[in-house]
């Protein structure tokens, strides 16, 4: 990324040129727009909320006199006559990431000002994030028909059960918002709200294609945090 | 640091050092060159403008009425807090006269006490108040970055208090289980309010931060990415560092309160145990078994120490203004007192667990806790004695709100100083859950920040509101308030040393009896005065609407942007046609040479050539 012009502002590299932002008037963050360095933020406090849930998900874990049920049996599909572990969540996952790579291009057609490039890429991801979305109910559908319960597990610790549906639920809204948010960026896109700069529905904010750099930042973020709570759960 | 500035002639008009006047007032282009800022880098704002009463008073999305909404809605909460502590004080006083209440009333009591003071009121007050009024106008804005989020964040603090409320009137009433909630005791049967109670508590807690998270978010980006020309970050006033940086703690800390309620109402709705250990319960295994909760405590005062300082910070940063406003001086070592709020902040995340020293968790624990803890002092120490040298040979204007800045800090420094007896665990231990306790938060995170909001108050309703409240009347309020403060909460010390213990509704047959019951009685008085003197304020600011003497721009002689706005009060847009243009911070007070004794931030420096003003 090239540094963007300012008039009267010269950049420095490095570190130099991080403290001379810091130092100067008007923004810290040279030609960010509002709306995506608000996004960071949340997501620093977003992080805080995931780490206090895998925080404590480890720490119940640990603390709990029963055994943990063992996460090769539990989450195993049943597929051909034999059990093979992680199936389910290797797709998942898998579909998951594939959706960051179209949201990625999304964000590239849309700076291009390719509407129905864009468009359709922002599409293709909120398919790909309610396909995960759909399997995500498959699974906990599975869980609870072997009997798996918040508040009881065949298995094992009952914190098992209290903790998946937990995490995985407030993650599996996240994902919903998300593709709520994908569904009506992409009309928006398709009407070009951000050809004509129009305003938002409910904001003086005129459109721009950096709020699908926004989202897409989001998207990521989910995406990310799916990463932690794949490998915290299916894999410890 | 502003090397942009570097290659432009007479920039040494900005330095501390002395420009003789006949280049000052010489060839016009040097004078132009002197006061040249950077152009504008970001566009104007559009602003939404209401045109209907509702627009403009009620779903309004200008921060300065948001703030007066955050600032009254928050004193209705207070205030109800404030008769709950009566009532408590009634039945520790005077029990004989408190027939109707019950033991399960007084939890309650405590529990709501705690809960709307902490969060409902100072927390909303001083972020949600202040923050939205005066960050926009102090950094030189037009308006918060995101109008429309902003007006969400107050009606999401709307709805949080009145879920909060609704659990007065629920079957079982509201949760008893002390502000901390700790489980299991919070949600099990014989906790007064451990049904519908404690659930509205979560829904009411989670809503609040889900409403503070939009609202911090347009206090954050509006600092970092919304600041006029010329407005560096070393150039904010103090309450803007203040509030900004307590509003990182808030965006980090309330995350492990949004966690902590959610788990414990699972724990409540679907019996999850993520807090329950196995419990007997009247000759009963109950169904709750292997949680921790010690978890929960973890949890909670990872929220509840940085949330000391999402109180604290604000005021510190207010005082500070104040003090340097009121003793016409630079408020000393400016630098020193950022970096001070900047390193409080950050250390309060590492002190979280000496509120749990008798908790059961591992003693190491308690070393390195305490160590983290004693570390605070020293930036907190490094701020009362920069207030006390901003004071020294200060030109002190000694009304009301210079009152109350030195009602501050005679109250911090006494709470602070307790809070150091307790930050060590050896001394701690004694000492925990018993009246000391109780005097040394209510000293250093009660009264302090309080008067801190009195002083305020005072200080920005002219700005707010066009008039002047009454200074006798003022006086009045202060010294009842001062005086009765310290008459509730330093025998409260004495009574903790002799082992009174807090939160219990009655102290039956105990040694303690003798002596505690007349303190007891005094305290209580104290209490009932000090509350109805806070009447004389409310009469004060409805004197002043009426009949008050008209302030007219600027009545304090200070240098911060809020006080430059072409109207008085502000309107919508704060500046009119073209916003201003900083030049220095806000401290120039008794500048010598100067022809007055401030020189406002929006002074260019040709004007005040010859003058010792500071480099910033």
């Amino acid at each position: 990324m090239s540094d963007p012009k300012i008039e009267g502002y010269e950049f420095k590299p490095g570190f130099k040129g991080m403290a001379k932002d810091t130092g100067s008037d008007q923004t810290m963050f040279k030609g960010v727009h509002w709306g995506k360095a608000m996004m960071w933020i949340f997501l620093l406090s977003d992080t805080f909320i995931f780490s206090c849930f895998l925080i404590s998900y480890m720490k119940g874990r640990g603390s709990t006199l029963i055994d943990w049920p063992n996460p090769s049996e539990v989450f195993a599909l049943h597929v051909g006559g034999v059990d093979v572990p992680l199936l389910l969540i290797a797709i998942m996952t898998f579909v998951l990431i594939t959706s960051s790579g179209t949201m990625a291009l999304a964000v590239k057609y849309g700076y291009e000002k390719n509407r129905k490039m864009c468009g359709w890429l922002i599409l293709a991801t909120a398919i790909g994030g309610l396909t995960f979305v759909g399997m995500q109910a498959f699974e906990w559908s599975k869980l609870i028909e072997e009997g798996v319960r918040p508040w009881e597990n065949p298995f094992g610790a009952k914190q098992f059960g209290s903790f998946f549906f937990m995490i995985t639920g407030f993650h599996g809204t996240h994902v919903s918002i998300g593709v709520i948010f994908l569904f009506i960026y992409a009309y928006k896109t398709f009407k070009g709200h951000y050809d004509e700069e129009k305003r938002g529905w409910f904001t003086t904010i005129k459109g721009n294609y950096v709020e699908i750099e926004i989202l897409g930042l989001y998207w990521h973020f989910v995406d990310l945090v799916w990463v932690f709570i794949f490998a915290f759960f299916y894999l410890w | 640091m502003s090397d942009e500035y570097e290659n432009k002639k007479g920039y040494q008009a900005q330095s501390s050092e002395t420009i003789s006047s006949g280049s000052g007032g010489g060839g016009s282009g040097t004078v132009s060159d002197a006061d040249y800022v950077r152009p504008s880098e970001v566009p104007e704002q559009d602003l939404y403008h209401g045109h209907s009463f509702i627009t403009k008073w009620i779903f309004c999305q200008d921060a300065k009425v948001i703030g007066v909404q955050y600032f009254l809605l928050a004193t209705f909460t207070g205030i109800i807090g404030l008769i709950l502590s009566w009532l408590m004080r009634l039945q520790l006083g005077f029990p004989e006269a408190a027939g109707f209440m019950t033991a399960e009333h007084y939890y309650q009591f405590v529990t709501m006490h705690g809960m709307i003071m902490v969060v409902y009121f100072l927390t909303a007050l001083f972020l949600g108040g202040f923050g939205n009024y005066l960050i926009p106008l102090m950094v030189g804005a037009r308006d918060m970055v995101f109008p429309y989020l902003n007006m969400v964040s107050f009606w999401m603090f709307f709805i949080a208090v009145g879920v909060l409320l609704a659990s007065f009137f629920v079957p079982g009433g509201p949760t008893g289980a002390g502000w901390t909630l700790y489980p299991p005791q919070t949600i099990l049967e014989g906790t007064p309010g451990s049904g519908m109670g404690i659930l509205l508590m979560c829904i009411s807690l989670i809503l609040f931060v889900a409403g503070f998270t939009m609202g911090g978010l347009n206090y954050l980006i509006t600092v970092l990415q919304a600041r006029t020309r010329g407005m560096t970050l070393m150039r904010m006033p103090l309450t803007v560092w203040g509030i900004f940086t307590a509003t990182v703690l808030a965006m980090l800390a309330f995350p492990a309160l949004l966690v902590g309620s959610l788990m414990m109402s699972l724990d409540k709705i679907l019996g999850t145990s993520f807090f329950m250990p196995t419990i007997l319960q009247a000759g009963e295994v109950l169904e709750y078994g292997g949680g921790s909760p010690i978890l929960f405590q973890h949890l909670f005062w990872f929220f509840g120490h940085p949330e000391v300082y999402i109180v604290a910070l604000p005021a510190f940063g207010i005082i500070s203004d104040l003090i340097s406003v009121h003793a016409r001086k630079n408020i000393f070592g400016y630098r020193m007192m950022v970096w001070a709020i900047v390193v409080i902040g950050a250390l309060s995340f590492f002190v979280w667990a000496h509120h749990m020293y008798v908790s059961g968790m591992n003693p190491w624990f308690g070393f390195f806790f305490a160590t983290t803890t004693l570390i605070i002092a020293i930036p907190t120490a490094m701020k009362v004695y920069n207030w006390v040298l901003t004071l020294w040979r200060g030109n002190i204007r000694l009304n009301v709100v210079m009152l109350w800045c030195l009602g501050f800090i005679v109250t911090f420094v006494n709470g602070g100083i307790t809070g150091i007896f307790l930050g060590n665990v050896t001394v701690d231990v004694p000492l925990s859950d018993t009246y000391f306790v109780i005097a040394h938060f209510h000293m250093v995170m009660g009264i302090a920040p309080l008067m801190v909001i009195m002083g305020a108050v005072y200080h920005w309703f002219p700005l707010v509101a066009g008039r002047f409240l009454d200074e006798t009347l003022g006086k009045w309020h202060f010294w009842l308030t001062f005086l009765g403060a310290y008459s509730i909460y330093f025998p409260m010390h004495y009574l903790g040393f002799i082992g009174v213990p807090r939160r219990y509704f009655e102290m039956y047959d105990s040694p303690y009896v003798t002596s505690a019951v007349g303190m007891n009685e005094f305290i209580s008085m104290a209490a009932f005065i000090v509350g109805a003197a806070q009447l004389i304020l409310i009469y004060n600011i409805v004197r002043t609407l009426k009949i008050g003497k008209p302030a007219g721009h600027n009545p304090w002689q200070a240098n911060s942007l809020e006080w430059l706005t072409p109207s008085v009060p502000p309107e919508h847009g704060n500046w009119g046609e073209k916003l201003p243009v900083v030049h220095r911070w806000p401290y120039d007070f008794s500048v010598p040479g100067a022809k007055e004794d401030f020189i406002t931030q929006t002074t260019p420096p040709s004007e005040v050539a010859g003058t010792e003003v500071e480099k910033t």
